[in-house]
């Protein structure tokens, strides 16, 4: 038996609806993002950087990054939790599931970071 | 449940349906999405650095290994994309029964082929 205490919300419904709304958001940020590089073939740094200063631009990709957190948790989540079982690698398993879980929520946690201080420095 | 039964999950004698290869490649892109944020996120930082670092930027996506891995990446993207909103229309009700899911299936790869080749034009 795999433990859920790792799910994202203690509750498989509200990991799936928070899947699903942050991959509506995570859909509308990236749509944005080509539309925008494929509206402006000759993208200059002055418009890069203007649209990176306008707040609203700073608050979507915050959301976008947020977003983007909880999808990859609960993403990688379903997938540590499908393959990473007793059946594929013995009675380490749960060990092994957990070091990896972690390593992904640091990993995201560390990107996210990184994305504020990107956003915040310019 | 008896630990004895005989267990196969040998992948290469196991003829997978079609509805299978697109869920396994929405978790494979998503992956390596995950892990790409990281390059999205450098090409952000240094493109937003200064106008060095967005001519740096616009120099590296001149070269092919560079352009290959952005190219990577948005089909990463855009195949994730097509499936994940496939999910959302099933969501919703649609396509749901054995048939619906091999037609959705099928969609989603010719429509997510269509537009990682659209995108390889984009970017060469």
């Amino acid at each position: 038996m795999v433990t859920n205490v790792t799910n994202f919300s203690r509750s498989g419904l509200y990991d799936w609806m928070a899947q699903r709304v942050s991959a509506v958001v995570l859909a509308a940020y990236f749509l944005f993002l080509i539309g925008f590089l494929i509206a402006h073939p000759g993208l200059s740094f002055a418009d890069w950087s203007a649209l990176f200063q306008q707040n609203w631009m700073r608050i979507f990709t915050l959301l976008a990054l947020l977003s983007g957190s909880v999808h990859a948790w609960v993403g990688m989540w379903t997938i540590t939790t499908d393959y990473l079982t007793p059946m594929a690698l013995g009675k380490w398993a749960t060990g092994v599931r957990f070091l990896v879980q972690a390593f992904c929520g640091m990993l995201m946690f560390v990107l996210f970071v990184w994305g504020v201080q990107i956003l915040w420095g310019i | 449940m008896n630990s004895q039964r005989p267990v196969n999950l040998d992948l290469r004698s196991i003829k997978l349906p079609i509805t299978a290869y697109t869920s396994i490649l929405h978790r494979i892109s998503g992956v390596i999405l995950f892990f790409g944020i990281a390059i999205m996120l450098y090409g952000l930082d240094l493109s937003l650095s200064s106008a060095e670092g967005f001519a740096q930027v616009q120099q590296c996506m001149s070269h092919p290994l560079v352009k290959f891995i952005v190219w990577g990446l948005l089909s990463a993207l855009l195949y994730h994309l097509v499936a994940g909103i496939r999910h959302l229309v099933m969501d919703l009700g649609v396509g749901e029964t054995l048939e619906g899911g091999k037609l959705g299936s099928k969609l989603v790869l010719v429509i997510s082929v269509v537009l990682i080749l659209l995108a390889g034009l984009w970017i060469w």
